[in-house]
C-alpha cells in the first residue's frame, strides 16, 4: 500500500446472496451481517479477542440500525470492547470499508479488521407521504396546537390519499433525478451497446455462475445461514438461474424507458439481500498468529465522473486510475472482478477501457487503457447473477478475487465497482503465495 | 407467644436506659442512614460474602434497629435494600439450620426469627423493601412481612420460596402471608413447586407493588418511603379476579375445595412421599382458621419437625454435594473454551449447543447435513426465545446467543476449535472415525469429548493419535432440564483436560461428577441391572404395570419399565450386549430379552411399541401393557406380585452395583455416587441416594437382605465387599 505496513487478506465469508423477498425475508440488515462476520470468525479460527475494529457498509439503512457495523458485531457475539462503524458510498460501501480498514492497518492504528457490508431490501423504510409527516410533527413536535381549531388547522390543504399512499422510495440519482436503470439506457445508446450485446452479457454471467456453483468453487466463501426458527438451512445463492438464456432474456421488455429502452429486468442486477466479510491484518500479526494470508492488498483507487454521462462508468476510469498510479499494465492483472450493475454497464466500462479516446481523453494515457480479457473477468458470475446486496459486494469481490489468485497463481487481481454519485472504486490486490 | 417477647424485648430496652440513634448503631450486616426527614435507609451487606444470608446473627441486628427505631420519634419510616450486586438475600443460611442439632435448637431459632420478623410487620412506620437481583426463601418473607415491595427489572432478579426443595417450607411466616398478599389459588403454586417469578409476572402476581428501573432501586424505596409515611391509611391494592376465585379465596368453603384439591395433586406427584409439601398445606389451612400469628406459631413446630425427617436430611445432603460438585479443584489447570463444536444436531446435541451458547464465542453446529443442522439450531432458538418471552433475556441477547451457531457439513470451520463433543449415534466405528476426522481437522489444543452413555472412552480412543485429550461428557436428556454431567476420564486423559471439561460443565450450570472409564461408567452401569432385574421379573411372571408401581411407590419418578420405553428397548438392547460381558464374569448373566424385544421391533416410545401401548388411549389414565411383549419375553405365568421382593430386588441391584463402583474406584466418593444416582437416574431424593439409603437403612440390614436374595435368586445378588466391611467395621458412608 504504498508507504505503511503491508495489509494481508486472511479470508472472506459471505452469506448466500438471495433475492429480496425470499429466504430472508424476515431479516434485518444487521443480522444477514453478524451471519457473515461469525461464519468468517469460525472459518479463520481466530480468537475473536484479537479484532481491533469492524467497519461495516450498508446503503438502505435501517433508521433503527443506522450504525449497522455495531449491531453486527455485538450481533456475532464480538467482545463489546471492539468499536465499529459503518461507511456508505452506495454501491461500493464495502470497498470504502475494506480500504479504511487497510488504511488502519498500514499506519498502525489497527492490527486486525474485519471489514465488509450488509444489505436487506426485503424490509426497507418506507416514508409515509411527506404531508402526513408534516402533519405529525407540527401536531407532535413543532407547532404542537392547543385548540382543536388549530389542529384542524393543519390539516388544511391534506387529501385523503396523502394517509394513505407512502412516499416513492427514492430510487433516483438525488442530482439528476435519473434512476440507474434509465440512465443505464442512455449510456447504452450513448456507446452504441445493443440490446444483444447486452443480453449475451446477461446469459454468460448465469452460465458462469451456475456453472460455479455446480462445481462447488462458491462453497468456500459462503457460510450457510440459518434463519432463526426456520430449521432450514439456506446454502446457496438463489439469483443464478440455469433457465437464463438469450432467447428467453431477448424476449424481456424494457424495464425503464419502456418504448426506446435496451435495458431490461434480465440484464439489470436485482435487489438481493446479503453480506459479506473480510478479515484483514497487517503482514507481522498474521504471522504472530500463525496464519497464512491469501493476498494483500496492494493499492487501491476512488474515482468520480460527470453525473450524468460517467454514472456507471466507475471501473473504467478507477481502473485505469489505479493501472497508472502503480505503473501496472492491464494485461499484467491476471484476476478481474467488476461489480456488473447492469450488462449494458459492463459492456460500456471494458469499450472505454479498449478505447483509445477514453484512454487519452479520460484517463491520461497514450492510447486505449488496455484489452479487456473476458477469461479473466468474473467467471465464476457476477452481480447481475449472484445478485448484488449494495452494501456488501466490494467484500465478496475481494474474496473471490483472493480464492482466484490463490487457484491460479497469478500474481495480480482487481476489484472494481461503480457507485450512485458517479463514484468509482478499484483495488488491487496481490497474491500472497 | 410472639406479644409476649415483644413486650419483654421491649421493656429490657426501656431499662437499659441510653438510646442510640439508629444511624449510630455499629452493625456488621446492616448499614444505616437517615435522611433529615426521618427516612431510615437499611442497606443489608452481609461481610465477606458476595450474598447476604438469613442468619441470627443478621435477624439479631434486624432487632436491633427495630428497637432503636421504635423508641425514635423521628424516624417517619424505613427502607431496605441489599448492598450486594445481585441479591437481594438469597435464603436461609443452610449451614446454620445443619450446624443447629436439637430440635429444640431449631425451634428457638425459627421462633426468633418469626417474632423479629413479626415486630417488623407490626412496625408504625412504613418499611418498603427494594429488591434487585435473588430474593429467595426468607429474603422474600423478610418482604412479605414489609409494607410494600418493589424490584427492579434487571435480568437477575427473581423471587421465589425454594424451601421445599430441601424438605422444608417457608416457615418465616411465607405460608401466612403471601396467601393473604396474592390470594391463595396464585399463592399455592409457589408455596408447593418452588417456582423463581420475575418481576413482570411478581408484579401481575401482587408479589410486588412496583417495578423500577436498575441503579434506581436505592433512591425509589427511600422516595417511597417518605411518600408512604406522608400517606394515612392502608394501602390500597386492587386484586383483579374472578367471581369463582373470589369465592374459592374468600370464603371457609372455598378454601377447602382449593386446598382438597391441592392435596390430591400433591399425593398424585409424590405418592405421599414427601412431608414438605403436605406440611404446607397444612400451615395454610391451619392459618385460614386460626389466623396469621397463631399460624405462624404453629410453624415453629411443624418446621423444626421437618429438619430432623429423613427427607430434609437426604435433600439438604444433595443441597450440599450439588454446591460442592461447583467446585474445580483443579480450576488452575483449566483452559477457556472459546470455539466449540458440537457433532450431531438431534436432541442431544441441540442441547448441548442450547447450554453452551452463552459460554463460548462460537458453536459449530456440524451434522451430515446441513438441515439437519438447522433443525437442531431451531430447538435452540426455541429455548432461547422462550427465556426471552419471560423475560430471562432481552431479545437483543436472544439474537446474539442464537447467532454464536454456525452450521457446517464438514470440518472446514474446525481450526482452533477448544472443545469438540460429539453426540452421534452410539456405534464404535462411527465415532472412531469421528475422532480421527476431528484430528485431522484441528490441533494439539483441541479437546475431544464423547457423550456416549456407554461406550467405554478407552474403545473409542483405541487409535487417536492423542488419546490425552479424548474424555468423556455424558449428559442427561433433556440436557437443558437434566442436572447432571458425568465426566469420564481414562488413564490417558490429560489433567488439564479433565480440569477444563469439568470447569466447562459447571460453567454450563451442571453438577458435575467425574468418574473412571469403564463398561457404563457409573450411571449407566448401576441403571443396567436394575433394569435387567424388572425384565427378570416380567419372565418370572410378575405384571410389568405392578413393577412400575412398586417403584414408583419406593420413590422413583418414573418406573422402570417406562423407563425403559422413554430411553428406547434399543438403547436398552445395546448397553445390555455392550456391558454384558461384565456382568456374564460376575456370574450374572443379562437376561436376552430386550434384545428378543428390539429385534421384534419393540423401541419403546419413539416407534410407539414398547412395554405400554402407545397407539391405544390411556384407560382411566394408564396406559396398558401390551400383552405382546410377555410373549416375546416367554413370560411365566402371571403370578401375585409381592411388593418387598419387587422393590428389594429392583433397587438393590442398583444399590449394589454403585457399592462396586466405589470398591473398583469407578467413582470416587459415596457423595459423587448419590449425586449420580439421584440427579441422572432418579433415585429417590428423599433416600438420599444409594449410600445415604444404606446409612439410613442400616448396612446390616441391607446386607442381609442382600444375602437373602442371594441365596434364592443367585450370584448376582451378592453383596459388594465393601458392605460388609461397613457391617463389620461399623463404618458409616457418611460419618
Amino acid at each position: 500500500m504504498g508507504k505503511g505496513r503491508r495489509v494481508a487478506i486472511i479470508d472472506g465469508r459471505r452469506t448466500p446472496f438471495l433475492r429480496s423477498g425470499t429466504g430472508y425475508y424476515d431479516l434485518m440488515a444487521w443480522e444477514l451481517g453478524r451471519f457473515a462476520v461469525k461464519g468468517l470468525v469460525a472459518a479463520t479460527g481466530i480468537d475473536q479477542a484479537v479484532i481491533d475494529q469492524v467497519i461495516m457498509g450498508t446503503v438502505a439503512s435501517d433508521v433503527a440500525t443506522t450504525n449497522v457495523a455495531r449491531e453486527v458485531m455485538l450481533g456475532a457475539g464480538l467482545p463489546e470492547s471492539i468499536p465499529a462503524y459503518t461507511v456508505t458510498v452506495a454501491c461500493v460501501s464495502a470497498n470504502a470499508a475494506i480500504t479504511a480498514g487497510a488504511d488502519m492497518i498500514a499506519t498502525g492504528n489497527a492490527d486486525v479488521v474485519i471489514a465488509g457490508g450488509t444489505e436487506s431490501f426485503s424490509d426497507p423504510d418506507i416514508k409515509v407521504s411527506r404531508r402526513y409527516r408534516r402533519f405529525i410533527l407540527d401536531l407532535t413536535m413543532y407547532r404542537r396546537p392547543k385548540t382543536l381549531a388549530g389542529k384542524l388547522k393543519l390539516l388544511r390543504g391534506m387529501k385523503v390519499l396523502d394517509f394513505i399512499v407512502p412516499q416513492r422510495p427514492a430510487i433516483g440519482e438525488y442530482s439528476t433525478g435519473l434512476s440507474m436503470g434509465h440512465n443505464a439506457d442512455r449510456l447504452a445508446k450513448r456507446l452504441g451497446i445493443s440490446r444483444d450485446d447486452q443480453d449475451r452479457y446477461a446469459e454468460l454471467s448465469h452460465r458462469h455462475a451456475v456453472a460455479a456453483i455446480a462445481a462447488g468453487v462458491l462453497k468456500n466463501e459462503i457460510v450457510p445461514v440459518v434463519p432463526q426458527g426456520t430449521g432450514k438451512a439456506v446454502t446457496t445463492d438463489n439469483g443464478p438461474r440455469a433457465d437464463a438464456a438469450f432467447g428467453g432474456l431477448n424476449k424481456l421488455r424494457p424495464a425503464f424507458y419502456k418504448k426506446y429502452g435496451t435495458v431490461t429486468a434480465g440484464n439489470s442486477s436485482f435487489l438481493t439481500d446479503g453480506a459479506a466479510a473480510v478479515l484483514l491484518m497487517s503482514e507481522e500479526k498474521a504471522k504472530a498468529l500463525g496464519l497464512k494470508p491469501k493476498a494483500y492488498i496492494n493499492s487501491y483507487v476512488f474515482s468520480a465522473q460527470n453525473v450524468w454521462d460517467e454514472l456507471l462508468l466507475g471501473p473504467a476510469f478507477s481502473i485505469a486510475k489505479l493501472l497508472k498510479k502503480t505503473g501496472l499494465e492491464l494485461s499484467e492483472i491476471g484476476v478481474l472482478e467488476i461489480h456488473e450493475a447492469f450488462a449494458a454497464q459492463m459492456e460500456a466500462n471494458i469499450r472505454c477501457l479498449e478505447s483509445d479516446a477514453f484512454g487519452r481523453e479520460k484517463a491520461g494515457f497514450p492510447a486505449r487503457v488496455g484489452m479487456v480479457d473476458r477469461s479473466r473477468l468474473n467467471i465464476y458470475g457476477g452481480s447481475l447473477s449472484l445478485g448484488h446486496p449494495f452494501g456488501a459486494t466490494g467484500a465478496r469481490l475481494l474474496t473471490t478475487c483472493c480464492n482466484r489468485l490463490q487457484e491460479t497463481g497469478e500474481r495480480f487481481g482487481i476489484i472494481a465497482g461503480c457507485a450512485a454519485g458517479a463514484i468509482g472504486s478499484a483495488i488491487l490486490v496481490e497474491n500472497a503465495a | 407467644m410472639e406479644n409476649e417477647r415483644h413486650s419483654v424485648t421491649g421493656a429490657d430496652q426501656t431499662r437499659q436506659g441510653t438510646h442510640v440513634p439508629v444511624d449510630h448503631l455499629s452493625l456488621s450486616h446492616l448499614r444505616i442512614e437517615k435522611t433529615r426527614d426521618g427516612i431510615v435507609l437499611v442497606v443489608i451487606d452481609s461481610p465477606g460474602t458476595r450474598v447476604n444470608k438469613v442468619s441470627s446473627a443478621l435477624l439479631g441486628e434486624i432487632e436491633t434497629i427495630i428497637d432503636s427505631i421504635e423508641r425514635d420519634v423521628t424516624v417517619r419510616a424505613m427502607a431496605v435494600v441489599s448492598g450486594k450486586d445481585d441479591n437481594f438475600i438469597v435464603g436461609a443460611d443452610i449451614d446454620e439450620l445443619k450446624a443447629t442439632t436439637t430440635r429444640d435448637g431449631i425451634l428457638e431459632y425459627i421462633s426468633t426469627a418469626n417474632s423479629i420478623l413479626n415486630r417488623v410487620e407490626r412496625l408504625s412506620i412504613p418499611v418498603v423493601a427494594g429488591i434487585n437481583g435473588n430474593c429467595l426463601g426468607g429474603g422474600l418473607e423478610f418482604c412479605l412481612a414489609a409494607k410494600y415491595r418493589m424490584a427492579t427489572d434487571s435480568p437477575g432478579t427473581v423471587m421465589g420460596l425454594p424451601e421445599v426443595q430441601l424438605g422444608l417450607f417457608p416457615a418465616g411466616g411465607g405460608t401466612q402471608r403471601l396467601p393473604r398478599l396474592i390470594g391463595l389459588t396464585r399463592a399455592l403454586p409457589l408455596l408447593l413447586t418452588a417456582k423463581n417469578v420475575r418481576p413482570r409476572k411478581a408484579r401481575k402476581l401482587g408479589l410486588i407493588d412496583e417495578i423500577v428501573f436498575p441503579y434506581a432501586i436505592r433512591d425509589a424505596a427511600v422516595q417511597k418511603a417518605r411518600e408512604l409515611a406522608g400517606m394515612k391509611g392502608k394501602i390500597k391494592r386492587r386484586r383483579g379476579r374472578s367471581l369463582v376465585t373470589a369465592f374459592l379465596e374468600g370464603t371457609a368453603i372455598g378454601r377447602r375445595i382449593v386446598l382438597s384439591q391441592a392435596r390430591k395433586m400433591v399425593m398424585r406427584q409424590t405418592h405421599g412421599l414427601y412431608p414438605a409439601p403436605l406440611a404446607i398445606l397444612d400451615s395454610v389451612d391451619f392459618g385460614y382458621r386460626k389466623g396469621v400469628y397463631r399460624g405462624i406459631e404453629a410453624d415453629c413446630g411443624r418446621f423444626a419437625d421437618l429438619v430432623f425427617s429423613r427427607h430434609a436430611r437426604s435433600l439438604m445432603g444433595l443441597f450440599f454435594a450439588m454446591n460442592e460438585a461447583k467446585k474445580n479443584p483443579r480450576r488452575e489447570l483449566a483452559r477457556q473454551i472459546k470455539k466449540l463444536a458440537v457433532l450431531g444436531a438431534g436432541l442431544m446435541g441441540s442441547g448441548i449447543a442450547a447450554v453452551s451458547v452463552e459460554r463460548c464465542d462460537t458453536v459449530l453446529i456440524k451434522d451430515t447435513a446441513l438441515d439437519a443442522a438447522a433443525r437442531g439450531m431451531r430447538e435452540v432458538w426455541k429455548g432461547l426465545e422462550k427465556r426471552a418471552r419471560s423475560g430471562g433475556i432481552p431479545p437483543f441477547e436472544r439474537d446474539t446467543l442464537y447467532g454464536k451457531m454456525v452450521p457446517c457439513d464438514d470440518y472446514a470451520m474446525f481450526a482452533g476449535t477448544d472443545l469438540v463433543v460429539e453426540a452421534v449415534f452410539e456405534d464404535l466405528a462411527l465415532k472412531r472415525r469421528i475422532l480421527s476426522d476431528v484430528e485431522r481437522a484441528t490441533g494439539a489444543k483441541t479437546i475431544f469429548a464423547s457423550n456416549t452413555s456407554a461406550l467405554p472412552i478407552r474403545e473409542i480412543a483405541a487409535e487417536s493419535l492423542r488419546p490425552e485429550n479424548v474424555i468423556g461428557m455424558h449428559y442427561f436428556s433433556p440436557v437443558q432440564r437434566m442436572p447432571l454431567l458425568e465426566i469420564i476420564t481414562t488413564s490417558d486423559t490429560a489433567d488439564w483436560v479433565t480440569a477444563t471439561t469439568l470447569e466447562f460443565g459447571i460453567r454450563q450450570g451442571k453438577t458435575c461428577i467425574v468418574v473412571k472409564d469403564g463398561p457404563g461408567f457409573y450411571t449407566t452401569r448401576i441403571l443396567a441391572p436394575m433394569l435387567n432385574e424388572a425384565v427378570l421379573l416380567i419372565e418370572e411372571g410378575v405384571d410389568p404395570a405392578a413393577i412400575d408401581r412398586v417403584m414408583l411407590a419406593f420413590g422413583y419418578p418414573v418406573g422402570p419399565i417406562a423407563l425403559m420405553d422413554e430411553v428406547g428397548i434399543d438403547v436398552g438392547a445395546h448397553v445390555s450386549r455392550g456391558l454384558g460381558p461384565m456382568f456374564e464374569a460376575r456370574g450374572a448373566r443379562p437376561s436376552p430379552g430386550l434384545g428378543r424385544l428390539y429385534e421384534k421391533g419393540f423401541h419403546g416410545k419413539k416407534n410407539k411399541k414398547g412395554f405400554y401401548r402407545y397407539d391405544v388411549k390411556k384407560r382411566k389414565g394408564i396406559r396398558q401393557i401390551d400383552r405382546e411383549v410377555l410373549g416375546v419375553l416367554n413370560a411365566a405365568a402371571p403370578r401375585k406380585t409381592d411388593e418387598r421382593e419387587v422393590r428389594d430386588r429392583v433397587s438393590l441391584m442398583m444399590v449394589n452395583e454403585a457399592l462396586l463402583c466405589l470398591q473398583e474406584g469407578i467413582i470416587a466418593s459415596p457423595r459423587d455416587g448419590d449425586t449420580g444416582a439421584i440427579l441422572g437416574l432418579g433415585f429417590p431424593p428423599f433416600r438420599g441416594g444409594p449410600f445415604r439409603h444404606i446409612d439410613t437403612e442400616g448396612a446390616d440390614v441391607i446386607l442381609s437382605r442382600m444375602d437373602e436374595l442371594a441365596a434364592t435368586h443367585g450370584e448376582r445378588f451378592k453383596a459388594a465387599g465393601i458392605l460388609r466391611d461397613a457391617v463389620s467395621s461399623g463404618r458409616k458412608f457418611y460419618p
